[in-house]
């Protein structure tokens, strides 16, 4: 971490949130629908996992919109997705949950609990075969960690010493179950154990997330095999935006709240980088305006023509070779 | 009384006089299930017989059959269509076919209910419906049933028989008002006539027998005719007498289904019509279905994927004019 880093990952943090409450705000206006899963209190973990993994692959879940956003993708552009307009990443056909952007090795969000994982181990043998060594980094919430997907996935990935990060968001719920309910233990690293090296990381923490990612990236580099890490987080909103989050105490909203990464950074960077406080506040006002005219891309943008209907089930070519 | 409040009164009733039934899914329990059909359950029930499992929706069949082995009388929810896909191996190697392979000694009491269908935007991996694949495993029961008060009489007898049942709901008709009669004395299996008529013969099932009834006034002014509808309720077994009986009235079959259209289920509908009925039939059947397309999020192409009540209109209209009416 150097301070030139550190701006930037508290940019991309402050970006974030005021991403996803400008997401929010237009939700309940109407010109989004849909799911919508939100990352705010999650930022530090989104942004400084991603910055660490600089260079490799990226699958995701669907609570994607600010780790899309760190990778690079043009915040007008994941905008422009969830409102539903041609200009959108995925050109308003995938929504909130799909933004994929191969020219920065960002295979986006999957719906499916766990199923990017297996996919991820694919990738990561592709990546080993070709001797690319960069390696893949697979995110994926505490509630993945409960099925057949995931453990199937340790264990291939380790057997065959795959260049793989897993990456556990665990926030504690999966909806509205809380994981120490449907599983016998809160840090779910356990499961990994035996089959690779853990991690554990307070993932409210971006300086803590950005050093453990980067330390697993060079063993995988390093051609050892897999390496989990596991982030401790809290989100703040509903699972989802039609999520009431009536299932969490206003006790447990506001120890949850009192860990603020974008607070902690802030005094990181005040305290220990020695930035100017004026330098702080031209950041967040950047990353408001940033989200601003991205609203207005979004806004501006035109719907999908009709016949997007019937594009990219198949290449041009593979049709041909069907009819 | 809401379709999601029927089914929520059908599994307290059992539960309530049947104390081998439990339910198992994701979030069925505290949270009281995410489209509100279990709630208020764990209260009356106990955490024991609302089981809140974790995300692994091959375990909730495998368990819940392994659970009717043992004796119990489980119900299985699976959050949506589209995570049923993990429990495939579970419904279909297993569940359907314990029975056969234990030469009918073993019951297996288990209904497995999810939602299916396109919503609002929920996009590729969340919108599709299974009851094409489902109905074509033989072993199984498939109900998909539209009105408020066949959910309430079908979920009932579906979780006392000793027979696995697919309950396929639509989420997009949790919310629909109905009266339920509670006393009557309903077959789950046999079609529901939802408006008789003498021209057209429409069938349909779930959420699209609102859609059709939606475009039916335009349809019969516009054909100057009256149209039957009929709403199958129970996918696998089909009631053919009664589409059989229309049918030689009517003389015109129109099928009218949400998912796409190769392979989708009304193909099962017009071949054996074509097969048994073809002398009755005075036009070819008219098949209206979802585009054979993944569904897309943006709203407008979303509704272009699917049958909406203009689309439907547009085309029997078409289709009768161009066949005599
Ligand atoms: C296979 C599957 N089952 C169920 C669902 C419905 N569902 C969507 S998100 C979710 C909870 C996931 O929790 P977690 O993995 O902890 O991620 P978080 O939402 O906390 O980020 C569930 C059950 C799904 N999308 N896929
Ligand atoms: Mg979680």
């Amino acid at each position: 971490m150097n301070k030139l880093l550190a701006e930037d990952i508290y940019y991309l943090m402050v970006l974030g949130r005021a991403f996803e409450y400008a997401a929010k705000e237009h939700y309940l206006q109407g010109e989004i629908s849909g799911f919508l899963h939100l990352d705010i209190g999650q930022e530090a973990f989104s942004v400084a996992a991603v910055k660490a993994f600089a260079k490799g692959d990226i699958f995701s879940t669907y609570r994607e919109h600010v780790i899309a956003i760190a990778r690079g993708i043009e915040p007008g552009a994941v905008m422009a997705e969830l409102f539903g307009k041609s200009t959108g990443i995925s050109k308003g056909k995938g929504g909130s949950m799909h933004l994929t952007d191969l020219s920065r090795f960002f295979y986006g969000g999957d719906a499916i609990v766990g199923g990017q994982i297996p996919t991820a181990v694919g990738c990561a043998y592709a990546r080993k075969y070709q001797g690319r060594e960069d390696g893949v980094m697979v995110v994926f919430g505490d509630g993945a960690t409960n099925g057949g997907a995931f453990f199937e996935s340790l264990n291939i990935a380790s057997a065959q010493k795959l260049p793989l990060l897993f990456l556990c968001e665990n926030n504690q719920y999966a909806i509205g179950t809380k994981i120490t309910r449907v599983a016998p233990f809160l840090h779910q690293a356990k499961k990994a154990e035996p089959y690779m090296p853990v991690y554990e990381v307070d993932g409210m923490d971006a300086t803590a997330v950005y050093a453990v990612v980067k330390e697993a990236q060079s063993r995988i580099q390093q051609g050892h095999g897999p390496i989990f890490v596991e982030a401790m987080t809290c989100r703040y909103e509903g699972h989802s935006i039609s999520d009431a989050n009536s299932y969490r105490s206003a006790q447990e909203m506001k120890l949850c709240k009192e860990k603020d990464p974008i607070e902690r950074m802030k005094k990181e960077l005040l305290e220990s980088w020695m930035a100017e406080p004026q330098l702080l506040a031209s950041l967040e006002k950047r990353a408001q305006e940033t989200v601003d005219q991205a609203v207005a891309f979004a806004t501006q943008s035109p719907e999908p023509k009709p016949e997007e209907l019937y594009t990219d089930i198949f290449c041009k070519e593979c049709a041909n070779v069907v009819s | 009384m809401l379709y999601r409040e029927a089914l929520n009164r059908a599994i307290d009733e059992v539960m309530a006089s049947d104390e081998s039934v439990v339910v198992l899914g994701e979030d069925v329990g505290l949270y009281g299930g995410s489209y509100r059909v279990t709630e208020g359950l764990v209260a009356k029930y106990g955490e024991e017989r609302l089981i809140d499992t974790p995300i692994a929706e091959l375990s909730i069949v495998g368990n819940a059959m392994g659970m009717a082995i043992g004796g119990l009388r489980p119900v299985a929810e699976i959050m949506t269509a589209n995570f049923s896909l993990l429990a495939f191996d579970q419904i279909i190697n297993h569940l359907a076919k314990f029975r056969y392979m234990s030469a009918g000694k073993t019951a297996i009491p288990v209904v497995v209910r999810f939602p299916q269908g396109v919503s609002r935007q929920l996009a590729a991996q969340h919108s599709e419906s299974y009851e094409q694949m489902l109905s074509a495993v033989p072993g199984l029961m498939v109900l998909a049933v539209n009105d408020v008060n066949y959910a309430y009489h079908a979920l009932k007898k579906a979780i006392l028989m000793d027979d696995p049942v697919i309950f396929i709901e639509h989420e997009l008709l949790y919310n629909k008002e109905g009266e339920v009669d509670f006393d009557a004395d309903l077959d789950p299996f046999k079609a529901r006539i939802a408006k008789t008529g003498e021209k057209i013969t429409i069938v349909s099932y779930l959420k699209m027998v609102d859609d059709v009834m939606e475009a039916l006034p335009e349809i019969e002014e516009k054909l100057n005719c009256s149209c039957e509808v009929i709403d199958l309720c129970s996918l696998n077994p089909i009631d053919h007498d009664t589409l059989a009986e229309s049918l030689k009235k009517t003389g015109r079959l129109v099928v009218v289904e949400e998912d796409h259209k190769t392979g989708g289920y009304g193909t099962q509908i017009v071949s054996w019509a074509a097969e048994e009925l073809f002398y009755a039939l005075d036009a070819p059947p008219l098949r209206i279905a979802g585009e054979d397309v993944p569904i897309p999020y943006n709203r407008t192409l979303e509704l272009a994927s699917i049958p909406t009540p203009d689309k439907i209109a547009e085309r029997v209209i078409r289709w009768g004019k161009n066949n005599g009416l």
